[in-house]
Formats: structure tokens, C-alpha cells, sequence
């Protein structure tokens, strides 16, 4: 018999492999692009998919992935869970879930501090919570079911809000602190979302970030916002996923690596989505500032 | 009521007061910030339906189309986080929406487009080649109990008009002004592969087809076909050039 030698993996093929994300900028996987991404292997530090959209049997979708996941990192990134739902976890998503990670074993899967479902109607969107006791407990309940059913830490997305609640007695940022350290999850710190919200609600961004515990982030999202107004005339962003990333989101993203370090950083694009290689192009931009970033201190 | 009972309801119901509690802190209307959720929710999910229907949002225009979308919103909004099959019964409402109703044929192009949706995303299934399937056929002792089972992306629809003609028009396989939209078709949808193909099968065809996705075994399933206009042969080749045939089995339970 001849031996058989084992192909060498191509290009990236190595950190596929690897246990966390790499501190690189990756981008949001989106079905139009499949091809080119298998034909040109971009150099690339990840890929990330949102979790719904491939809780289907089989098809182009589970196709792709396949190959495009034999030789990047991948990121899970669930819409869906409804996380600061009064609603229970709905534990069928959650089998879904579960088997999806199985599948593609992801270097991170991440969800959003936010509801999106009540009783078994989905409303599609990342809906606000109040910043209270009553919401601390919830949450927390939830993102220890979740951790326990996947077996795996998962990492918690700070939101972009538009209203706040009169319930509130915390924080954002403390209320975001006290999660993360009594479930044990990792921070997604989207640079977007702090901007937005910070602007909507008329709170310092840079000091949002130095607020947030550093050591917990675990991935960094970046994306454009849409600017409108509100009932007073003064600015309402909205986040859009629709448009390049703002200059002053990424002044904040580059004050937030001199604080935290290089992070994972994904680039998100959901709608009016461009050719890949604008994607590519921006993934470039955070691809220098992380290089730019080099040490990291107490990461978890 | 629940906070967030209180704000589901506000938001897929403009018509009531928005969520009591909620600031800001300019001190200016909620009620301005409050339209970005019910925006947001309304309008991804008519978008979320534009995605699976673009043909049927052609054929009426895209005002008609998104009004038309925003009512079924309202009256069936989504079950499932998976939105991949939101508005499977989109069609159906189409069907019996009024204004739509000088459009007749535009209930089973929307059919015709999830159903491409479902072939899409079926589940991966090996097929037989052309050679195991001859060698199942060859048995001719066998052949009225075999029992012919497809890949699951293998969906039929029967039109009373041009569905398929019209779905291609607007794909610019077909030239529209060659389209009688009032002529019957039958269509078979598959996704063998990666790619979903559409195709056009005759009225026996697609009856002998149908049979056999209703589990009728070949003898059966031929016995019942309208043999004046009805090619087995032909009918036969057709799935094997697709490679649609996952399995052919006996009722004695003989695998080929």
C-alpha cells in the first residue's frame, strides 16, 4: 500500500482550526458573495453568519458554508433568541441552535441584549429593555439556560436603542457590567451601537467605552447608521447596517483597541448590500488599526 | 399587562397609544422614537416577503405589492425566528385579496416562487444514477410494485395558467410577449444539485408525478395515467436526466 499523504490545508486553512477568533477583521457572510469568497480566498481573518438563516435542511446556503468554513473562522451570530424576552427561551430554537453549532463548531457564537418575540409571534427586530432588577434577573436566567444548553460561553451584544424607559435604575453600562460577571458570558462590543445609542440618548461615547469591562470583549462589530430626527429636531440615528461605517465610529472604534487591545472585528452589512470587495475593502481599514494595536492586557 | 405585552401591542397596532413609561432625554415625543420599532418591524418583514416574491412584486408593481405585503403582516405575522418560509401562505391571501383580482394568475406565480424557496433550502439527498435505476427497471416482474421516491426538493405545481412562462418572462428567459397567461401549465421544481430549475411538464406528467410523491407504486401510478397523451418513457428519462430519483424500492422491500 502507498502512503497517503494528507493535502496541506490552503491558505488560511491553519486558524480555521483555531479555538478563538483571531484578532483580525472579518465580515458578514452574505449569500451573494458565496462564489467569489470560494474562487479568490480573501484574506480574511473570519466569517460570520447570522444563525436563522441557516436553520435550513440542506441547499446552496449549507453548501457554501461547508466549504467556506473549511477554511476560515467562523462566528455564529443569533437574531433570534430573544434573550431579554418575559417570553420563556423557546427551547426548539435553542435544539436548532445547538445542532448548528455541532455542525460548523464556531469560534464564537454571540446573541443580543434584547427581546424580539412575544408568545410565538417573531417581530424581527432588536427590541429595548429596561435597566432594572426585575430585567438584570431575566436576562441573566436566560443567558445561563442558553450557555448551559450549548455547553459553551456565549458572548452578549450591547444594543442600539431609539427610547429609554422611566423603569430604568441602572446604567446601560452597568447593567451590561453585572451580566457579564454574574453569567460569566463575553462582551460583543458593537462600536456602532455604543455611537448610536449614545447619541440618541445623549451620553458620552468614549466614556461608554471606558465604562464597559474591557477584559470580557470578546468580538467588535462595526457598521453604518442612517441619521434622522427626533419630535425636538435633534439627531435619531438609526442602525441601519445599510451604509459604510461613519468616520466618528471609527475614531470610537480606534479609541476603544488603544483601551481594549486588537479584537476580532467584523465588518456588518445587512442591507443595500454592495459588492464584496467594498466589504473587503472596509475589513482592510479595521485590519490596519488592529495592526496598529498590537498588545492586548488582561484578556479573559 | 406586561411591559413588553404593552409594547407588542402598540407596536403591530399604530392605532394605539404607544407604551406608557418610555423617555427621552431631550424631553421630546416618544412617540417619534417609538415609530423607528414599528417602522423597523413592518418594514423588514415586507421586505423579508419582497425577498421570497420579487416576480409577483414585478407583476403588480411595487406600491401594490408592499401595501398588499403590509396587510398580510398585519394578519400573519411571523410564527418562527427561521424567516426563510415567512409568508408560505402569502399566496393564498393573495388569492383571496380583492384588489388583486384583476391580476388572477398572480396567486400561483407567488406558489410557484416558494415553492423554489422550499427547493432551495431542502434537505441534501444522493440520488441514483442512471445505471442502478435501468438495472430496478429491468426487473419487469417487480416494476408495478416498485414505489419511486424523489429528492426532497422535487415540488409540483398545477396552474390553470401560464405560471411558469410568466415566472421566466421575468427572468428574461422568456419574452413576455409570447406568454398567454391563460394557458394551463404544470410545473416541476427540483434542486438536484445546487442550482433550482423550473421546468414544464404536460398534464399527465405532472398526474404520474403527482402520484408517485403521493406514494403510489409505478403499476398503480401507471394504470391511472391518461394514456392517450401519456409517455412513460419519456417521463421516465426526464427524472433520470434530472436525477430526481432517490430510491426505488418493492412493496416486498427489495432496494436496487
Amino acid at each position: 500500500m502507498p502512503t497517503v499523504i494528507s493535502s496541506a490545508l490552503p491558505g488560511n486553512g491553519a486558524s480555521a482550526s483555531a479555538p478563538n477568533l483571531p484578532a483580525r477583521a472579518g465580515v458578514g457572510l452574505k449569500p451573494e458573495h458565496f462564489r467569489q469568497i470560494i474562487d479568490t480566498q480573501p484574506n480574511l481573518g473570519f466569517f460570520e453568519i447570522h444563525a436563522e438563516n441557516y436553520m435550513v435542511d440542506g441547499g446552496p446556503f449549507h453548501h457554501y458554508l461547508t466549504r467556506i468554513r473549511e477554511n476560515y473562522p467562523l462566528s455564529i451570530h443569533g437574531v433570534g433568541l430573544s434573550i431579554g424576552g418575559e417570553t420563556a427561551i423557546d427551547v426548539t430554537h435553542l435544539n436548532k441552535l445547538a445542532a448548528l453549532i455541532d455542525r460548523y463548531e464556531p469560534q464564537s457564537f454571540s446573541e443580543h441584549l434584547a427581546w424580539s418575540s412575544h408568545g410565538d409571534v417573531f417581530l424581527n427586530d432588536l427590541l429595548p429593555l429596561p435597566y432594572d432588577a426585575q430585567t438584570l434577573q431575566r436576562v441573566c436566567d436566560h443567558i445561563d439556560q442558553v450557555q448551559t444548553h450549548l455547553k459553551r460561553r456565549m458572548l452578549l451584544e450591547n444594543p442600539a436603542t431609539y427610547v429609554e424607559f422611566a423603569a430604568s435604575t441602572m446604567a446601560e453600562t452597568d447593567f451590561i457590567n453585572e451580566v457579564l460577571h454574574r453569567t460569566g458570558c463575553g462582551l460583543l462590543l458593537d462600536v456602532n451601537n455604543v455611537y448610536v445609542s449614545c447619541i440618541n440618548h445623549h451620553r458620552n461615547p468614549y466614556g461608554a467605552i471606558d465604562a464597559l469591562a474591557h477584559q470580557s470583549v470578546g468580538e467588535i462589530h462595526l457598521a453604518g447608521f442612517a441619521q434622522e430626527q427626533d419630535g425636538a429636531g435633534d439627531t435619531l440615528l438609526i442602525d441601519s447596517h445599510g451604509s459604510p461605517v461613519a468616520q466618528a465610529v471609527w475614531q470610537l472604534y480606534d479609541y476603544a483597541l488603544n483601551r481594549i487591545g486588537p479584537v476580532a472585528t467584523l465588518i456588518e452589512r445587512d442591507n443595500d448590500i454592495p459588492s464584496f470587495d467594498v466589504l473587503f475593502e472596509e475589513a482592510g481599514q479595521a485590519e490596519k488599526l488592529l495592526q496598529s494595536h498590537t498588545v492586548r492586557e488582561n484578556a479573559a | 399587562m406586561s411591559t413588553q405585552h404593552e409594547f407588542f401591542d402598540a407596536l403591530l397596532d399604530p392605532a394605539r397609544p404607544i407604551p406608557a413609561g418610555l423617555t427621552t432625554w431631550n424631553g421630546s415625543d416618544p412617540a417619534v422614537r417609538f415609530a423607528v420599532y414599528r417602522n423597523n418591524v413592518i418594514v423588514s418583514l415586507i421586505d423579508a416577503l419582497a425577498d421570497s416574491y420579487p416576480v409577483a412584486q414585478e407583476l403588480v408593481g411595487e406600491e401594490f405589492f408592499r401595501a398588499m405585503a403590509r396587510l398580510y403582516v398585519d394578519a400573519e405575522p411571523p410564527r418562527s425566528r427561521v424567516l426563510a418560509f415567512y409568508g408560505t401562505s402569502f399566496p393564498d391571501f393573495i388569492e383571496h385579496f380583492p384588489p388583486a383580482a384583476s391580476v388572477p394568475y398572480l396567486s400561483d406565480v407567488a406558489r410557484l416562487e416558494m415553492l423554489r424557496v422550499r427547493a432551495y433550502h431542502a434537505a441534501e439527498c444522493a440520488t441514483l444514477p442512471a445505471d442502478a435505476i435501468a438495472q430496478s427497471l429491468a426487473d419487469v416482474d417487480q416494476l408495478p410494485t416498485s414505489v419511486i421516491r424523489f429528492h426532497p426538493s422535487v415540488r409540483l405545481l398545477r396552474s390553470q395558467y401560464a405560471a411558469a412562462s410568466l415566472w421566466a418572462a421575468h427572468q428574461g428567459i422568456e419574452d413576455i410577449a409570447t406568454v398567454d397567461p391563460e394557458v394551463a401549465e404544470n410545473v416541476l421544481v427540483m434542486r438536484p444539485h445546487v442550482d433550482v430549475e423550473v421546468i414544464r411538464v404536460s398534464a399527465s406528467t405532472a398526474d404520474f408525478i403527482a402520484r408517485l410523491l403521493d406514494g403510489a407504486t409505478l403499476g398503480t401510478a401507471v394504470e391511472q395515467a391518461n394514456l392517450a397523451d401519456f409517455d412513460l418513457r419519456n417521463t421516465l428519462s426526464l427524472l433520470v436526466q434530472k436525477q430526481l430519483i432517490s430510491s426505488i424500492t418493492t412493496s416486498r422491500g427489495k432496494q436496487p
